[in-house]
């Protein structure tokens, strides 16, 4: 009276297995076998008194994600366990879906985020520890928020902002902090944010000189950073400042051809989708970021409201921007919560809080 | 409510406002000050304000917005260096109550206030605030309820005994002392209580009459006024930390009242596309980055219900960090709904901020409804009456049902989706 894994394997993807008992061997010592176990569809031994597992030492418990049931089947003896949090930074559950780690990250890519209807910063974040762990030379936009609040989430997920920036691997320009300078002690000279002060649509030539300045690679004897990254937070708040949807796809248009393209690094933005609110600015803005991007991740709301388990849905979608597409994209769907320190991913309808 | 640093391990446990050592390492926990923490990068003592408290969950400092309920469903308070949007209700009759309840709460607790209006003098908004109410036979029946209450919970309930485990009424709010207060909306506040306050007010008609100079940035002049004005005084009194001589920190809280409004100037309620339609939103924009930078908190009445281009909407909300609207039955088919008797309008938390941290407090609680008794304004969880009605007709049911249903969206903060389905 064991789960087979043909059965787990259905289980997993979400349709229950016709059968609750099955036959075949136990391919696990951890999977219980008990009654209760079964009825309640637990891997983790459940602790009951007559439950077999119960002589087990207590395990902890894991997402198991199709990856990890794989690595279950074909190598019954040795069992993933949870990733150590402390370790990796970042959100390493977000890792193991994108498959990059911080050493063997892409290069030359555009990374869109976008978010609708709900708050799709916590990738911001997970982008921005990622490349400074990667030791990427990093130049972050920072349009919305001061820098201290990136600095104490980045301390939660392990890298310090302060220390980089003081070794110069990150540039930050702080819209708001300089926005202030700009607007109310107008200087002769060029600024990035020169476009607050305009009366019409401004462009964003100067801030694409700053970026540009900032991650010139230094042709210098000592080993370098590995590829520049520019991080925008966010693009939908220039369509606020006036700026038009076109002069910021012609900003990231040259950010891409300088970053992506000569310097072979990455760029990621993030852009507010509108949904129904008929902003057609952003919707001009979000198209023509997305036909341009290697990779889009989107955050929504669940279709079914709030929740307090499960924050949001995931959708992640790789695209091949400059090739024909002859098969479809591949794309996966997660849903996630939010936690202090870090995001748990699991499939649809795996939530802790269902089971 | 001053926090008393101890110097010690900073360990890991949230809701620990354990200071750093000495040193000039920064915890993940520790709050070293206002958020213009570049100003005070030297020391790395825990800033004490009258007034304020710091938040349990990440050390924030946080102000009270003078309504306790209000606070709890905020998550404690509204941060310091923040925008608190309101969006009125379509006649304008109870935001202006939550804004005099903000202003007041600044008089009493001693803070700084900047008053700025294009329909009203803001010597006479000040004269009109709720005087903070020190009557103790109403406290004490309070806080006879609640132990009249708590007598009771000693009974075991045998039949619904699941019901046990939930909370018995929905209890006040502790109070700390010196963080929010209650204020009686029946009497006017003491004049001494005003006069030996530091207030600012911005008035527009006095202020624009001035020559009219054309401004080279796309913001109308009312609003470019407006913020050289709040600048000025920021920098002059020293709220963004720019004179260190100063001994008492102090906050600035600054309300502005019909902001979007055609009195300001601008036409984004008049018309769908609009000449200026990113002057609001440019407006927001800097007023965001000048409190940020200082030790001010703002809340600002916002008419949306006349706003005809949905995406101003949506970009002012973005701009904004808390957001509150306000939802009132008057001259609604909500008036006569039997659902909401009990109640004046209904609140919707559009938007909490996430501040320095992945999370925010978030409350289970997604209806509250508002009622304005004789001398309080409340917040409460929007309770279905019972139905004790002799005939229990299906129809009624019916009915309950499908106004059940139009209870509003819910939250966007987390998730979006079909809004009828929260719940």
């Amino acid at each position: 009276m064991a789960w087979s894994w043909e059965a787990l394997w259905e289980w997993n993807a979400g349709k229950k297995p016709a059968q609750l008992r099955v036959q075949g061997p136990r391919p696990c010592a951890r999977l219980c076998a008990c009654a209760e176990c079964n009825r309640s569809a637990r891997f983790i031994g459940c602790g009951q008194r007559n439950c077999a597992c119960a002589l087990l030492p207590r395990v902890p418990v894991w997402w198991v994600l199709p990856s990890s049931l794989r690595s279950i089947r074909d190598s019954p003896s040795s069992h993933p366990g949870p990733p150590c949090v402390l370790e990796l930074g970042m959100f390493p559950e977000l890792n193991n879906l994108l498959n990059t780690t911080p050493e063997g990250a892409e290069q030359g890519k555009l990374t869109l985020l976008c978010d609708a209807k709900t708050d799709g910063s916590f990738l911001v974040h997970h982008f921005l520890s990622f490349y400074l762990k990667a030791n990427c030379k990093v130049c972050l936009v920072a349009l919305i928020q001061s820098f201290s609040h990136y600095n104490i989430v980045g301390q939660k997920l392990g890298v310090s902002l302060t220390a980089a920036r003081e070794r110069g691997q990150l540039v930050v320009l702080e819209g708001l902090k300089s926005g202030v300078d700009v607007f109310f002690r107008p200087r002769e000279e060029p600024h990035p944010l020169q476009f607050l002060r305009e009366a019409n649509a401004g462009d964003l030539q100067p801030l694409y000189a700053f970026v540009r300045d900032a991650l010139q690679p230094v042709d210098s004897g000592e080993a370098a950073w590995r590829c520049p990254v520019l991080l925008v937070d966010d693009l939908s708040v220039l369509l606020s400042l006036g700026v038009g949807p076109v002069a910021v796809l012609d900003f990231v248009h040259y950010c891409r051809a300088t970053v992506c393209q000569e310097w072979k690094g990455n760029v990621v933005c993030l852009v507010h989708d509108s949904g129904d609110t008929e902003d057609e600015e952003s919707d001009v803005l979000l198209n023509g970021l997305s036909h341009q991007s290697h990779l889009i991740l989107r955050a929504e709301g669940l279709a079914t409201g709030f929740c307090k388990d499960v924050h949001g849905q995931l959708r992640i979608l790789w695209r091949r921007p400059l090739q024909p597409t002859t098969h479809r994209d591949r794309s996966l769907t997660y849903q996630y919560k939010i936690q202090d320190k870090s995001v748990s991913f699991f499939a649809k309808g795996m939530s802790p809080a269902v089971l | 409510m001053a926090v008393a640093g101890t110097s010690g391990t900073g360990t890991r446990s949230t809701g620990s406002m354990v200071a750093a050592a000495s040193t000039n390492n920064v915890t993940s926990f520790q709050r070293r000050g206002p958020r213009a923490s570049g100003a005070d990068s030297g020391c790395s003592r825990l800033v004490s304000i009258a007034g304020t408290r710091r938040s349990v969950r990440n050390g924030q400092l946080l102000v009270s917005t003078g309504l306790p309920a209000l606070d709890q469903f905020l998550g404690g308070g509204l941060a310091v260096g923040t925008v608190l949007l309101i969006e009125e209700d379509k006649y304008n009759i109870y935001s202006p109550l939550l804004f005099n309840y903000f202003l007041a709460e600044g008089i009493v607790s001693g803070h700084a206030l900047l008053v700025a209006s294009a329909k009203e003098d803001p010597a006479d908004i000040l004269q009109k605030l709720p005087a903070p109410l020190i009557d103790h036979s109403y406290k004490k029946e309070c806080d006879e309820d609640i132990c009249g209450h708590k007598m009771e919970s000693d009974i075991k309930m045998k039949i619904a005994w699941r019901y046990q485990l939930f909370p018995k009424m929905e209890g006040r709010p502790v109070l700390s002392s010196g963080f929010g207060h209650d204020y009686d909306i029946s009497k006017r506040i003491p004049q001494e209580l005003i006069e030996t306050s530091k207030w600012h007010g911005f008035f527009l008609p006095e202020k624009i009459s001035s020559t009219f100079n054309v401004e080279s940035c796309s913001l109308t002049s009312g609003y470019m006024k407006l913020l050289q004005f709040i600048q000025n005084i920021i920098y002059e009194e020293g709220f963004d930390g720019s004179n260190p001589q100063k001994k008492q920190k102090n906050i600035l809280r600054i309300g502005i009242q019909n902001l979007g409004s055609p009195l300001w100037g601008d036409d984004i309620c008049c018309a769908e596309n609009c000449d200026a339609s990113h002057s609001l939103t440019k407006f927001l924009y800097i007023l965001r980055a000048l409190l940020r930078t200082s030790l001010s908190a703002c809340i600002i009445t916002v008419p949306t219900h006349l706003i005809q281009n949905k995406a101003v909407i949506a970009r002012v909300t973005n701009l904004s960090d808390t957001v509150v609207g306000l939802e009132s039955f008057i001259g609604s088919e909500k008036e006569t709904n039997p659902l909401y008797k009990d109640y004046h309008g209904l609140i919707h938390i559009r938007q909490i901020p996430r501040l320095n941290n992945l999370i925010y407090d978030i409350s289970d609680v997604k209806d509250l409804a508002f009622k304005l008794k004789k001398k309080l304004f409340t917040i409460e969880r929007l309770h279905l009456p019972p139905d004790l009605s002799d005939t229990v007709s299906r129809s009624s049911k019916q009915d309950l049902a499908e106004s059940a249903k139009l209870l509003g969206p819910g939250c966007g903060m987390t998730a979006g989706g079909k809004k009828h389905l929260d719940f």
